[in-house]
């Protein structure tokens, strides 16, 4: 790898290699990544709600959140799910193999106005992606916060990602971690059923002026969730959201991304609620 | 900005000479048009400034590159063969288009095909050019430019007056000391007054841009996106043939074997379909109203970091949409409520 070249042109991936590979359900797979340069490695810096460009060379690249928290250095960690020519390309290549990463690319969550506040995370289905990346850092940083809800809502029990990590969560007191599903067809699933709006009944323990919520889930999730937050109390500002888009770049170049003139992965693609309201197209 | 003049008969001298600093570019006939092309043959140039089919920005973003060639190992980029171009020729609106692009090309992540491209091609800028009836950059604000060349030439009949917008324009003119007089004088200033203001009152159409941006925030319900979408062929002429339009998609490339390839940009079009389309199949733009009202917000209303509209009124849209939907009819019915 020419390291000149990759550092002063941002359209070069790095290479890195599948560590690790798992189901987390039928159509959804976990990949721990380690950049093979191990200095680059362990000295990456992100945010939870960053994203990275990973590439099949031969097939194409595509923008992925990263699901693991920086403060847990050295592996980058994605959940990704079977939809495309580049997943379809990823989900047939075994441990070991390298694939190009690039990144990491977007705002992110603002950590340093969230510390300090009580925090709210709600998730549909594979909105748990970038929002693991937050509750894990926030987790692993408990003093910052103020009190954290995690509401997490999937199809059915099956459909419920990082399932066993989630569930050893509920035995936490520094944590109410609110799991619920559509429909349980399994007969032994212990948590909610229902839509995740129904787990708002248990936010109690809130300062809501005093809170920041976060938010991400399928396109149909968001304007129940927020007419939620909204009614607890939660500033229009401090409701956040990550949002997904068509990118060929991720430096804001290529124009997919584009909602009115904001590049979704410059100035995103973390938004707040009080941006929707004022960029018509972003929701 | 240090301003030059020059006799009308020294430019093909000039223009030959400075093939030592890259192959000489400029407009030539095509058919009924005139399109940028590599000058072998100095009779086929075309000295007037011209409107050509596709702005310049097909030479600093090519419509399709190699951004890297892979193979299992490597991604090797290859700038150093970009070739260093003199482009003769190029009116201030197609200028400030490459002002917009650099805008959006040099910050953030500053992108290096672009930039190599940028550097290595002289624009030798020209004016005063007759307004056709789709010229709109009188009312745009893009009908004089003041960056964004590296040699200007205003044309004052059986002169140039010349001005000197980079390091490497200044060494193009000490290449040829014989053909420039830094002697200007009160008649070459009375001239350029006077040829401006013989061209300005060439155009017969404008924009009101005083009024249209704030239009546009106001009419994102307007039943006109509608209109125009029902009407509009999805062709992408438009998108093609805009100084300001940027985007690309990225496409692999293997060879044969599978193993080694390239990765090449080609132009996109923000009026196709699949333009936003995510894997799953959700569309953020599903409709054509939705891709026409965010290709008219960007050239009428906001654009890339800076936030300006991007439109420069070049009117190539106005003679290339085959159903008549361009800036011009777009605006009016903005503005009227007719399309």
């Amino acid at each position: 790898m020419n390291k000149k070249t990759s550092n002063e042109n941002p359209f070069i991936p790095e290479p890195a290699r599948i560590i690790r590979k798992y189901n987390l359900s039928d159509d959804v797979k976990f990949f721990q990544v380690r950049f093979v340069d191990m200095e680059k490695a362990l000295s990456i810096k992100y945010l939870p709600g960053q994203f990275m460009m990973i590439s099949i060379a031969g097939t194409g690249e595509a923008p992925f959140s990263i699901s693991s928290t920086p403060s847990r250095p050295g592996l980058l960690e994605f959940c990704i799910r079977e939809v495309g020519e580049v997943t379809r390309a990823l989900f047939r290549l075994k441990e070991n193999s390298i694939i190009g990463v690039r990144g990491p690319y977007g705002n992110g969550f603002p950590l340093d106005k969230i510390k300090g506040h009580d925090l709210i995370i709600v998730v549909g289905g594979l909105g748990a992606a970038p929002l693991r990346s937050l509750l894990l850092y926030a987790l692993d940083n408990r003093d910052d916060f103020g009190n954290i809800y995690f509401l997490y809502g999937a199809r059915e029990p099956s459909e419920v990602l990082f399932r066993e990590e989630f569930l050893e969560m509920r035995g936490r007191d520094d944590l109410e971690c609110l799991l619920t599903v559509d429909e349980d067809t399994t007969g032994n699933w212990h948590c909610g059923i229902g839509k995740v709006t129904n787990l708002f009944e248990n936010i109690k323990n809130i300062d809501a002026g005093n809170t920041y919520a976060a938010v991400c889930g399928p396109p149909v999730m968001y304007k129940f969730v927020i007419d939620k937050l909204v009614k607890l109390g939660i500033p229009k500002h401090q409701i956040l959201m990550t949002l997904e888009r068509r990118m060929k770049c991720g430096v804001g170049k290529c124009g997919h991304c584009v909602v009115g003139n904001t590049y979704t992965c410059i100035d995103g693609p973390v938004f707040s609620y009080w941006d929707v309201i004022n960029m018509k197209g972003l929701v | 900005m240090r301003v030059l003049w020059m006799k009308k008969e020294h430019l093909k001298e000039f223009l030959e000479s400075s093939k030592q600093f890259g192959d000489l570019w400029g407009p030539v006939k095509k058919g009924e048009t005139y399109v940028y092309d590599k000058i072998d043959d100095f009779s086929k140039l075309i000295l007037e400034p011209k409107r050509t089919l596709l702005p310049v920005k097909k030479l600093i973003c090519p419509p399709e590159f190699s951004m890297f060639r892979y193979d299992e190992e490597n991604y090797n980029a290859d700038l150093d063969n970009i070739p260093r171009r003199v482009v003769y020729g190029v009116p201030p609106c197609d200028i400030h288009g490459l002002l917009i692009l650099d805008d959006l090309f040099k910050r953030h992540y500053p992108d290096p095909y672009y930039i190599a491209r940028r550097e290595r091609t002289a624009i030798l800028g020209v004016s005063f050019c007759v307004p056709t009836e789709g010229c709109l950059c009188k009312s745009m604000g893009t009908d004089v430019v003041e960056e964004g060349f590296d040699l200007f030439f205003s044309d004052l009949k059986d002169s140039y007056l010349v001005w000197v917008g980079s390091s490497l324009g200044d060494d193009m003119i000490k290449a040829s000391p014989n053909l420039f007089n830094s002697n200007v004088t009160r008649k070459h200033l009375d001239k350029f007054i006077e040829c401006k203001k013989e061209r300005d009152e060439k155009f017969t159409r404008g924009i009101d841009m005083s009024v249209i941006p704030d239009i546009m925030e106001l009419s994102y319900d307007n039943p006109i996106w509608e209109e125009i979408g029902e009407r509009c062929l999805e062709c992408g002429a438009c998108t093609m043939v805009c100084p300001t339009c940027n985007c690309y998609n990225v496409i692999d490339e293997p060879s044969l074997l599978g193993t080694k390839g390239e990765r090449k940009r080609h132009w996109d079009c923000c009026i196709f379909k699949d333009y936003s389309l995510v894997a799953g199949e959700h569309n953020f733009r599903p409709t054509r109203a939705d891709r026409l009202r965010l290709w008219y917000t960007h050239k009428l209303q906001s654009f890339g970091y800076s936030g300006k509209p991007a439109c420069v009124g070049c009117g190539r849209c106005i003679d290339t949409c085959p159903v008549d939907i361009n800036i011009l009819t777009v605006a009016k019915g903005l503005l009227s409520a007719k399309v």
